[in-house]
This record gives structure tokens, sequence and C-alpha cells, in this order.
């Protein structure tokens, strides 16, 4: 069981290849990180999962426990088990947080069937005060006027309340300062289990001395050139990307 | 075809109008008839769809069967408005009771008045002492002098002078509200209105008085008693706040969407009164809105406010006029529309500051979304300004939902299309939010869901 992307390739609608064939297995219950430079294709490989209209799959798979994913919707894939954390959360004014969490396990529901209303409330303010996130939260439209530390914790209190199989994180520690990484980090250390998986996407090792990967890789010029473990990362750290260099794609 | 129905006779019981009203009707009447019918080219209906304003066919309603909430027949004459009953036929028997039981509204009002068309048939009230809230047939005759001093006071400029002729040639009922000084009406005055029957045009007219330091909010709902027939409501509201006061006005325009309807609401607010106008439209096949709001002392406020959801082929043409005679008042006025499907909508504002009315804050905001390609939204702001130091900022924009915000709420699962309806839900509660007032906020969305999921149906 496990989220397996195999050989995919993907394209931006003017045809440029961002992807050129990653392959990467991600079985239940490990936490995967990718690393690399900007523009290496690490966050166009969250958004090709998650659907995103704006690129062209143009070869390989992804499945998710062995089902393709290319066959569904961006809302089937969620409701299917994959949640992605964006990079750059949208703003929905007038539709508040609660609303809009609501409406999403709403949509998991079968036809006719109403969520109950006391038991959410419950359930999310538990999620928000792990999260330590004020009350008055609830009332806002979602992410509107939100600082960066706001929009990211509210991206896991919807990981939280959503529990999907497989979590993507895009980015998720960038903007923060150390007390909201270490927050966001206890959020996603409290969703990891036996039964889920994670890929984080970072530019930076220091998420990683918070949620502890059990494997690395690095991603570049739309492929995975390095896979190794936790170490990988400090190694980066000291070294940098310099070592892409030798590593001059045909 | 239906049996005709018999008309209401004028009954010996009915007590005589007063000499300033019918005067004022037959003025109207000749005015009516000299004002040209508006014509493409006019100003005042650039953009409008002048075909809607052959009102050929439709005529004035003849009473609805009197059925009393006990379902008990009557044939005496009804206690409020003297209007003779007609003899209800077995189809429409229950009809009166029916409507009555549909008339769902706000659990706490300070009043309850329901028409069917022009009629009366259901009123209570818990008002406190000295407030008067009665039909308007009724107060011509017990309230006459009262009524005189504030009825349709204003010139109508903003296009429908011809139609306010009418309707002031043509009313023969309404609401009076009167608060006096230093009294606050807690609770809303709830209205209803139903237009049934085949054709039938309506002249709905609610007047609404509050004197110094007095607080009132008034709730309007515009319904058709079925999806079938066509009617048409040229509905008048008229509001005087006074000094200090502050006076709240809400319609919910819910017609079928067959029926037409030219609502005019004008505005007076005197030294430091405070107004607010909300609009709802998500009925009517066509609905012309005209909004005056006239700013008359130092610290009067105007809030001018509406959502208008426009599906299909619904047509929306709304036309204000912020009017500055004093100097210090403020006015804001803030316009949403959803647009879907072939659907139109016309917003033509003008702030008008007057020689001398310095130091005035007037803010206009009309946003458009844009829910198909195909649907059309046109607006004319404007300003007119003839005083100094003055802060005045108008505003419009038409947009469509961000792919990016769709494919946000697509990846929290939500389908495309429950992620369209909560954008735009979302887009118009910013205008309700400015009500203050959550059991009213809910009661209008209610309103706008129940187009949406129209909306959704027809999609489907």
């Amino acid at each position: 069981m496990s989220l397996h992307i195999h050989d995919l390739r993907a394209t931006l609608e003017d045809g440029t290849e961002i992807l050129k064939g990653v392959t990467l297995d991600i079985p239940k219950g490990e936490v995967h990180a990718i690393m690399g430079p900007n523009g290496s294709g690490k966050s166009t490989l969250s958004k090709v999962i998650a659907g995103h209209e704006g690129y062209l799959v143009t070869g390989g798979s992804v499945t998710l426990d062995g089902q393709d994913i290319f066959s569904m919707s961006i809302d089937e894939r969620s409701r299917a088990g994959i949640f992605l954390a964006f990079q750059y959360p949208s703003e929905v004014p007038g539709v508040s947080n609660a609303n809009f969490i609501r409406a999403a396990l709403q949509a998991r529901l079968p036809q006719g069937e109403e969520l109950d209303a006391v038991a959410y409330y419950h359930r999310l303010y538990a999620k928000m005060d792990l999260l330590e996130i004020d009350r008055k939260f609830t009332a806002r439209s979602v992410n509107e006027g939100f600082s960066g530390g706001e929009k990211k914790r509210n991206e896991v209190l919807q990981l939280m309340m959503l529990e999907p199989l497989y979590g993507i994180l895009d980015e998720t520690d960038s903007g923060l300062d150390i007390d909201a990484l270490k927050i966001v980090a206890k959020g996603v250390n409290a969703m990891r289990a036996p039964h889920r998986g994670f890929l984080l996407i970072t530019h930076y090792q220091r998420l990683l001395d918070y949620i502890k990967p059990d494997y690395v890789h690095v991603m570049a010029e739309g492929r995975i050139v390095r896979s190794g473990g936790p170490e990988l990362a400090h190694e980066l750290e000291k070294d940098g990307y310099e070592f892409l260099k030798d590593l001059a794609p045909a | 075809m239906n049996s005709p129905v018999p008309a209401p006779t004028p009954s010996a019981a009915l007590p005589a109008l007063p000499a300033w009203f019918t005067s004022r009707q037959q003025a109207a009447w000749s005015r009516y008839l000299a004002i040209p019918t508006p014509k493409r080219g006019d100003e005042m209906w650039r953009f409008s769809n002048i075909k809607q304003l052959d009102f050929t066919g439709f005529s004035r309603s003849t009473g609805v069967p009197a059925v009393k909430e006990d379902g008990a027949t009557s044939l005496s004459p009804h206690e409020k408005t003297g209007i003779l009953p007609v003899i209800p036929d077995r189809q429409d028997a229950c009809l009166p009771l029916d409507l009555i039981a549909r008339s769902s509204g706000l659990e706490d009002t300070a009043a309850k008045l329901i028409f069917i068309n022009e009629t009366l048939v259901h009123s209570q009230s818990s008002l406190p002492a000295g407030v008067l809230c009665l039909s308007l047939a009724e107060a011509l005759v017990s309230h006459s002098a009262l009524v005189e001093t504030h009825f349709m006071k204003q010139e109508p400029r903003l296009g429908s002078a011809k139609f306010a002729a009418l309707h002031e040639a043509s009313v023969v009922n309404g609401v009076f509200v009167h608060v006096p000084d230093d009294v606050e009406v807690a609770h809303p005055i709830e209205i209803h209105h139903w237009l049934a029957g085949s054709n039938t045009l309506i002249f709905p007219h609610t007047l609404v008085v509050t004197g110094r330091h007095a607080k009132v909010r008034v709730v309007e709902m515009f319904r058709s008693a079925d999806d079938l027939q066509p009617g048409l409501a040229i509905a008048f509201n008229d509001l005087a706040a006074g000094p200090g006061s502050k006076l709240d006005y809400v319609a919910i325009q819910a017609f079928n969407e067959l029926s037409r309807v030219i609502q005019i609401n004008e505005t007076a607010a005197a030294r430091d009164a405070t107004t607010t106008g909300f609009v709802l439209n998500t009925g009517a096949a066509w609905a012309r809105n005209e909004s005056l709001s006239r700013l008359e002392g130092p610290g009067a406020r105007s809030d001018m406010l509406s959502v208008s959801i426009a599906a299909h082929a619904q047509e929306y043409d709304q036309r204000t006029f912020q009017h500055h005679v004093s100097p210090g008042a403020f006015s804001d006025l803030l316009y949403k529309n959803l647009l879907y499907d072939f659907a139109g909508t016309i917003f033509s504002g003008l702030i008008s500051v007057d020689e001398g009315a310095h130091h005035t804050d007037a803010y206009q905001t009309c946003r458009n979304l844009l829910m198909s390609d195909t649907c059309e939204a046109n607006s004319m702001p404007g300003l007119e300004i003839n005083a100094d130091q003055v802060k005045c900022s108008h505003g419009s924009t038409s947009s469509q939902i961000s792919e990016e915000e769709i494919f946000y709420l697509r990846a929290r699962g939500i389908d495309s299309a429950a992620a369209r309806q909560l954008i735009a839900r979302g887009f118009s509660i910013e205008v309700l939010a400015r009500l203050g007032d959550e059991p009213l906020e809910s009661l209008v969305i209610g309103f706008m869901d129940e187009k949406f999921a129209s909306i959704a149906k027809a999609s489907n």
C-alpha cells in the first residue's frame, strides 16, 4: 500500500517539460522528504498529484494504493485520500474557516447524510487547541488577511480534520518563524501513523529537524537525482546543491 | 378559461378617502398620461431592455377569496381595509390559508402583516405604545394628515417618473409605519407580499416614518403564489428618517421568474439620522430598482446595499442616487451582483454633492462576479461634486472566480459546483454583514440558498 509515482512526466500548457520522469514510492507509515533547488520541479510534482489543471501529464503514472489517480478529478483525488498542503493557500472571501472545513467533510459523506455539527466543533476545537489557534479563527474568512504563519497552520488544521491517507506538504515551512514551525511540526507529527504516508517538500533542512523523515530525496531538473536516509538532509545543508553540477543530465 | 372573478364593489361601509389623496391620484393619473414612455436612447434607460415596459395584458387584482384563519368564509368587508371579499370558488378557497402558512420569516418580529395582492389578510403585532403600523388604506382614513406630510415627497428622478405617477394614481393599499420620538422598536416589522393570479398587477406601497431618536427596522418579502403565472408589481417604499433616528429597510424580491417588478425607493435622512436600505434580488424575469437617498442634515448617514443573483435570462436594472443636500453627511453604497447563464445586470449610480454640501463623505462600489461567459454586467458609476472638502470615491469591478481559488476548494474534496457556490455565497456575505443582525442575515441567506439550489438544479 503506497502512493506510487512511476516515471512521471508533465509539461506546462506551453509544452515546457517540468517533470522529466519522476519515480518515487511512498509506503504508508513513512515520511519522505524531497529537497532541491528552486525550479527543480518539487512544487510541480505536488500540484500534478493533486490534479492542478495548469499542467499536462505526458507520461507515467501515479497510483494511490493501486488506484490510478489520473482517472480521478481533483476533488475525487482529495476524497480518495490525497491531501496537498499549499505553499500559497488561496483566500476565499466571505467563507468562514469553520464552514469551509465543514463543507470539505460534508463532501466525504454519502448523499443525504448530514455532518453532526456538535461533534464537528468538538473535534475542530481540539485540533485548533493543539495548533494554538485562537477560537475567533472559525468565523474568519478562509486565509483572508492571514499572516504567513496563520495560513500554514490553517493548512495543517485542514490536514488534521480531513485525515488523508497521504499528506503532501509543499514548502509548509517557508515564511515561518521558529515558533510557528514547531507548532506546525507538532500537528504533522501528531498525524504520523502506520496507515498514513507523508511527502514533505522543502528547500531547507530546518523543517526536517522537527519532522524527522525516513527518507530524503533530492530533486533537480525534473528528476530524483539522489535518495538516502535523514543524513542526506544534513549533508545538503552543509555542502549545498553544488554536487548537482557533476550530475549533468543528458 | 377561468371563470371571471367578481370585482370588489366599493362598499357603503368603506370610509371616504381624504380629498388631498384623491386629488393627488387624479393629478398623478394626468401626469402618467403626459409623461412619455421611456425609449431606447434615454440616458436613464441606457442598456435597459425597454421591451419589458410593455405592460399589456396585466390588470389590477380583483381581491382574494376571503377565508378567515379558522377556515370559515366571510362575506363582510375586511375589518381593516373595508374591502369587500370575493366569494371563494373551490379552486382558490384554500389560497389565503396556504399563503399565510407559507409566510415564514424571522422568529422575533414586532409586527407581521401579510398581503395577498393588495389585500391585507393577516396582521399581528406587539408594538410599543404610540407606534403606528397599519395598512395604508386604513391610515389614509385614520391618520390622513400624518400620511399626507410624508407620502411620496420626493421627485422621482431616476427614470421611472411615469411609473411612479402610475403608482401614485393607482395605489390602494400598503403599509404605514410611524414611530414617534424616542421610541425604539426592538424587533423588525415583517411584511409579506404575495402576488397571486395570472397577469396580476399590484402597487404595494410602504411608508415608514421615524420621529426624533426613534428606531425601527422593516423587512419586506415579495413572492409569487405559484411559479407559473406572470405578475407585475410597481412598488414604492418611502422612508423618512427623523433627526437622530435609525431606520433600516430590507426588501427581499423573490417573485417567480415570469414576473416583472419596478421598485422605487426614496429615503430622506434628517440631521444625525442613520438609514440602511438593502435589496436582495433573486426573483422576477426583470427587475428595475431605483433607489434615491437624500441626505438632508449634517451627521446624516445612508448605507445603500444590494445583492442580486441573476440567472437564466433574468435582468436586473439598478439605478441609484446619493444626493448630498446637506454638508457633513455620509453615504456608502455597496452593490454586488452574481451573474449566471445569460443573465444581465445594469448598475448606474450617481453621487451628487450640492453646492454648499461641504465635508461630504460619499462612497459607491459595485462588484460583479461573472459566473458564465455569456452573462453581461454593465456598470456606470458617476460623481457630480459642487462643494469643497469632499471625500468621494466610486468604483466598479467585474471579475470571474479565479481558477486557483476553485483548485484550492476542489483539492479539499469539494466538487466544482459546490466550490463555485461557496465562493459565490461568500462574495455576497460582505454586504449582508453590513446589516449587523444575525437572524436577518440568516433569513436573507435562506433566500439566496434557495436561488443557488435552483441554479444548481437547472445546470444538472
